[in-house]
């Protein structure tokens, strides 16, 4: 039986941080890809990271979230933007030590000619009155095959994040 | 290393239809993962799902959904399918609904089943649904349609099947 979900790439950050990480040359033969993060940013208390397909920053990004925060639940969505930005929610630098968040991206047929839909669940715990969960979904108003994934926050990320992108097969 | 992430089978419709059924799933992996990225033309649509073409009132489901301005959460008992929220799209925005539902051990025979999944569509809610179906038969079939709508073209389909070891 075929392997179908292969690890394309994977980026761990060191120990002087990075302004952000991104996939290039992803290649098309696969039907899904998925993205999953573990994050702290070197800056900041609970922070949002931003991602962009092909480095695109028309205003051509969609978003639909439900989130929770241990004592709230809200949901809100924002359009017309240069990025998906209140994307996935991380740890800073004021966050819990050694905390780092989580977060699974899942792109069903990126490399279709219709836009490009995605589901995003990511979370960040920590030692602290509030922490986030959230669920979302975003739509990438964009006909061209995903080729590059680029995620950034308002600081660096620190040492030890890491991202992983998956190729999935659907035969 | 062993494979354990397996397609079983996938579709992508070349003209609109009702449903999708993937029938005569093999009972040798532990979970099923069904992905399906879809359109329909018509808004205020559902995913429905059934088992073994099993029509009875045996289904059950909680949502926790967000609509981008309200969060609130349903619970349906007693169903003839499961409902796992939105399929709702408009025809200009192709493949802008994701379901990823989780279905485990699919194939015991002592267990009623259980599901959990990530429905989303970004111009509408989104969504996460937990879902029993109150059989202890193995799932052989899975149904998945769109209310009394259609799914558009392009719209796709596929069965993954996980071994825990």
């Amino acid at each position: 039986m075929a392997t179908t979900y292969e690890a394309i790439a994977t980026v761990t950050v060191g120990s002087g941080g990075a302004a952000n990480i991104e996939f290039t040359s992803i290649p098309g033969t696969y039907t899904d890809l998925s993205l999953l993060c573990t994050l702290r940013l070197t800056s900041g208390g609970i922070e949002a990271v931003d991602f962009t397909f092909n480095n695109d920053t028309g205003a051509n990004y969609s978003w639909r979230y439900i989130q929770g925060s241990g004592s709230a639940v809200n949901s809100a969505s924002g359009s017309a933007a240069n990025a998906f930005t209140e994307a996935m929610v991380t740890n800073g630098s004021t966050s819990t030590a050694s905390t780092f968040s989580n977060s699974c991206l899942y792109i069903p047929n990126y490399a279709g000619s219709n836009n490009k839909s995605f589901s995003l669940d990511t979370v960040e715990e920590e030692n602290a009155t509030a922490a986030y969960m959230r669920l979302e979904a975003g739509l990438w108003s964009n006909s061209a095959a995903i080729t590059s994934i680029k995620i950034y926050g308002s600081a660096n990320f620190a040492q030890y994040s890491t991202a992983t992108l998956y190729g999935i097969k659907n035969s | 290393m062993p494979s354990t992430y397996e397609p079983i089978a996938t579709t992508t419709l070349s003209s609109a239809a009702s449903s999708v059924t993937f029938s005569s799933i093999s009972g040798s992996y532990t979970d099923l993962v069904l992905v399906a990225n879809t359109a329909t033309n018509t808004s205020s649509n559902y995913y429905l799902i059934q088992f073994n073409s099993d029509t009875g009132s045996n289904y059950s489901s909680t949502h926790l959904r967000g609509t981008g301005s309200a969060a609130s959460s349903t619970r349906y008992s007693n169903e003839t399918s499961i409902f796992t929220s939105i399929g709702s799209t408009i025809s200009t925005t192709k493949l802008a609904s994701i379901m990823t539902a989780h279905i485990m051990n699919y194939s015991n025979t002592t267990t009623y089943k259980t599901i959990v999944s990530r429905d989303n569509n970004a111009g509408t809610e989104v969504d996460t649904t937990v879902a029993l179906w109150r059989s202890t038969a193995a799932i052989t079939s899975i149904k998945i349609s769109i209310g009394a709508n259609n799914f558009d073209t392009d719209s796709t389909f596929t069965l993954y099947g996980i071994k825990a070891a």
